[in-house]
């Protein structure tokens, strides 16, 4: 095993106390990164990246994939208090942790998120450790068809989870679409829908989207609803932490699953965003009650949370074999790898060792450090739901402004965020969904490019999605989900109809 | 602005006018300037003597507040690296007393940077790296901003291009690449619409005769690895994005679009340095194309504000960490200032414009 030996050696690097050091600091900032909306694990890092100008190579990627680690973490905190997703891919968290907030739950769902980015991050890195090589040169089977394809499972398998008519469902993602092609059209390089306006030309950042549509939304229903949070009686206890424990290997099952979606589109490399939809849609489709999701069950914190810690993990494989960023934020890293005098790509495993295993054991051990750091503050966070409404709400109110101030450094981004909290607002009292838009919002740019790249190199032949074995069955594995809602509708119609014609069975859900 | 004023040593404003004889209008502006800050600089001594210390009048005009370096690109890409490199040397080498802040501005295609810079007319505590967008997002989008509502302070270097293609595909030279390249049309993989990628693609048609589709991705690297895995033919990618494929084994450096070979003889792969690869030139391509890497600022600043960044730029050119980033590139590093740089840009900008008026891509 050559390469147990190479990290042992990474731990050992890894042990120095100067880089344990910095592995504390990049965790704390991680998560602090993590929990301001807006400020993600990209701006964080870019933002710190010249202070590690001074330091080794290995030091530097320690602390700054610590701050990744941490970034990770911390999303999942604002999601779950007060539906506020902090990084885009804890959206999927608040549909299940918000609602585990309001009934009290606050601190079981915050310790079953950390617990499960944990497993989901785990998984990811002992896959890194072993299979590092035979899994990067798969990821150059991906060219736009397949990355359409990866899309398109990732839409399908999130159909039908809306729980509002399936008209208003389909509104709401035309809606995503809409926004989402707003701006610079990557494909013909022209400006798209910007009707001259220079504040227009940026597009709609997602995260300012989602800050208004879930965050100030929230906060004016509450404001309706009589000025208080509902999930304030939560019992903090340090012992729910033992309690959760006690209950999550029971989703073993889940999680495994879910850690194989987020590793799969981590290298692919789609990123965690889509991963923890996909997660969270194919959790719901394959629970018995699925129909209960999104109302409070712990599967759906588990399910989101595993899978975008194991992709945003794993997201760090294409950045190091092959040069390829598979997130934001592994964007920045790579940046960050040239600075320091290292290129990235194929050579670096060989040429790097020290760094390639220094890097790898320190996820190790910051995943741990991260896991411990943040399960010691679950009753501190859950307490937060204490503090009287109309002082949280101002603090909130003024932590989204920063957050949507500082995506891209835009004072109209903050207008926009509250008419985005009026129009949550309003679909919510429509009863429109707004998981579908949201999705639609963070994905349909990167869809339609794909889309229109395959084209481009098919001549416009749409056979391109069905040209090889890799794309064909990812295409038909998404059609099946796609598809499936109706067989299934046809199916219990026509059991429903053999039912009364036979002998009268009780029919399952 | 007065309060800026303040410090100006009029000495230096002279030197700076020196240097830059300037004729027409532009001269008569500066001249214009440095009589008014004389007469600040006066009133300004018996004002607010607790303001301009001696040490600084000595040294001329100095940013007193965080300057805003604005790139009109994504993180993570060519000119984002390149900034933050010098947003590190600048404070590792304590070059400059307040700090540096990099701002991605990369909506549009830069647009939203260069629109905002042209809006902050007459603040020095603002930079912004460019890339060939200067050119190109104005021409392709009919967005309201050209390189002339700024002023042009230096350029940093040049980045090459080169034509890769796969190793393992049949073409060893340029003249073999092109005679496949008009038996089939190839798939040229390159970043962005309508940008430099494929304006030389539309250069390599009219050299080569041969038609090329061109399929848009978002970043280079990305491109770079399309390529490896066979999803186009052909990519016109920065020699920092390919290198570490090229050494692997993977793609195959067909030629590069400079007039001159590159300058690095070091041995990259076991047979070639950066230096064996023919130029377009030699290979029998009448292409050539480069592209700016250069640092400008708001219109209407003051001169001795330009002259601040002159310097600062010219201080951290001579680092050795800058001296490794040209080296781990491969850039053309010649710099230019002044007339000089200006000159280049009108040159510049007129064969974008030419290029791409004859590809169709003008708005």
């Amino acid at each position: 095993m050559e390469e147990l030996g190479l990290l042992m050696q990474g731990f050992v690097v890894v042990m120095e106390p100067q880089n344990l050091l910095l592995m504390l600091v990049g965790i704390a900032l991680g998560v602090l990164i993590g929990v301001l909306p807006g400020l993600g694990g990209a701006n964080g890092i870019a933002i710190l990246l010249p202070l590690t100008f001074a330091m080794p190579p290995v030091s530097a990627i320690i602390m700054l994939s610590c701050i990744y680690w941490g970034a990770l973490f911390g999303g999942a905190i604002t999601s779950i208090l007060f539906n506020i997703p902090g990084e885009p891919w804890s959206v999927a968290t608040t549909f299940d942790g918000y609602p585990m907030a309001q009934q009290g739950k606050a601190a079981e769902a915050l310790t079953a998120a950390f617990t499960s980015s944990f497993v989901g991050a785990f998984v990811a890195i002992v896959m890194i450790t072993f299979i590092a090589p035979v899994i990067a040169g798969f990821a150059l089977r991906f060219g736009p068809p397949e990355f359409f394809a990866v899309m398109f499972l990732s839409f399908a398998s999130f159909v039908g989870m809306s729980k509002g008519p399936p008209m208003k469902t389909v509104c709401a993602m035309m809606l995503g679409f809409l926004l989402a092609a707003v701006g610079m059209d990557t494909v013909t390089g022209q400006l798209r829908m910007t009707f001259g306006s220079t504040e227009m030309i940026r597009g709609f950042d997602f995260l300012v989207a989602v800050i208004g549509l879930f965050g100030i939304s929230e906060i004016l229903c509450s404001i309706e609803d009589g000025l208080r949070f509902k999930g304030e009686r939560a019992r903090i206890d340090a012992r729910v932490v033992l309690k959760v424990w006690a209950s999550l290997p029971k989703h073993w099952w889940l999680a495994l699953r879910s850690s194989l979606i987020g590793c799969w589109m981590g290298i692919t490399p789609a990123g965690a965003t889509p991963a923890s939809f996909m997660s969270y849609g194919v959790a719901r489709r394959m629970a018995k009650d699925g129909a209960s999701f999104g109302k409070g069950r712990i599967e759906g914190v588990i399910a989101p949370e595993t899978a975008a810690h194991a992709a945003g993990t794993s997201a760090l494989l294409p950045m190091l074999t092959l040069g390829v960023p598979g997130s934001p934020t592994a964007a920045v890293l790579l940046g960050g790898l040239i600075m320091w005098g290292l290129q990235p790509g194929p050579m670096l495993f060989v040429e790097q060792k020290d760094f390639v295993w220094g890097l790898i054991a320190s996820m190790y051990l910051g995943n741990v450090v991260g896991l411990i750091v943040v399960l010691v503050a679950v009753p501190w966070f859950a307490a937060i739901l204490r503090v009287p409404f109309s002082i949280i709400a101002a603090i909130i109110l003024v932590v989204c402004a920063i957050g949507a101030f500082t995506v891209s450094n835009a004072e109209f981004d903050i207008t926009l965020m509250l008419i985005f909290g009026v129009i949550g607002y309003v679909l919510k009292k429509l009863d429109y969904p707004l998981a579908p838009l949201v999705l639609a919002l963070v994905l349909g740019d990167r869809t339609e490019e794909a889309f229109r790249q395959s084209l481009l190199i098919s001549q416009g032949s749409l056979g391109v999605f069905f040209s090889n074995w890799l794309v064909s069955s990812i295409m038909a594995l998404g059609f099946a989900l796609l598809l499936w809602p109706v067989v299934s509708w046809v199916l219990e119609r026509f059991n429903a109809h053999r039912s009364r014609t036979g002998p009268a069975l009780p029919r399952g859900a | 602005m007065i309060y800026l004023n303040f410090r100006r040593n009029p000495g230096v404003v002279t030197r700076f006018q020196d240097r830059n004889a300037m004729p027409g209008k532009a001269g008569m502006m500066l001249k214009g300037c440095s009589r008014r800050s004389l007469l600040m600089g006066a009133g300004a001594a018996a004002l607010a003597p607790s303001l301009s210390s001696p040490a600084l009048a000595q040294r001329g005009w100095e940013p007193n507040r965080p300057v805003q370096f604005i790139v009109p690109a994504g993180t993570g890409g060519g000119a984002d690296q390149m900034a933050r490199v010098i947003q590190g040397i600048v404070s590792k080498h304590k070059l400059m007393r307040q700090p540096m802040v990099v701002v991605n501005k990369a909506g549009g295609a830069g647009a939203e940077g260069f629109l905002e810079a042209k809006g902050a007319r007459g603040n020095p505590h603002m930079i912004v790296i460019t890339l060939s967008n200067l050119f190109t997002t104005p021409l392709a989008t009919g967005v309201p901003f050209n390189w002339q509502d700024l002023t042009p302070v230096a350029m940093l270097a040049l980045d090459e291009f080169v034509l890769w293609v796969n190793a393992e595909s049949p073409w060893k030279t340029v003249a073999e690449f092109a005679a496949a390249a008009k038996q089939e049309r190839l798939k040229l993989g390159g970043t962005g619409s309508k940008q430099e990628d494929q304006i030389i693609g539309v250069a390599l048609s009219k050299a080569t005769g041969a038609q090329f589709t061109y399929v848009p991705y978002r970043g280079g690297g990305e491109v770079a690895v399309q390529l490896v895995g066979k999803h186009v033919d052909l990519t016109v990618n920065n020699p920092i994005e390919a290198v570490t494929h090229w050494r692997s084994g993977a793609l195959r450096p067909l030629c590069v679009f400079d007039s001159q070979r590159l300058a690095n003889t070091e041995k990259m792969t076991d047979t070639m340095a950066w230096s064996d690869i023919p130029t377009a030139k030699e290979s029998g391509l009448d292409v050539e194309y480069l592209m700016l890497r250069g640092i400008f600022m708001p219109a209407g600043v003051q001169p001795a504000q330009l002259a601040f960044y002159e310097g600062l730029l010219e201080k951290v050119r001579e680092t050795p960490d800058w001296r490794e980033l040209m080296q781990q590139g491969a850039f053309n590093t010649t710099t230019m200032t002044g007339d000089t740089f200006r000159e280049w840009l009108t040159k510049e900008e007129a064969k974008h414009k030419t290029l791409m008026q004859e590809a169709g891509f003008l708005a």
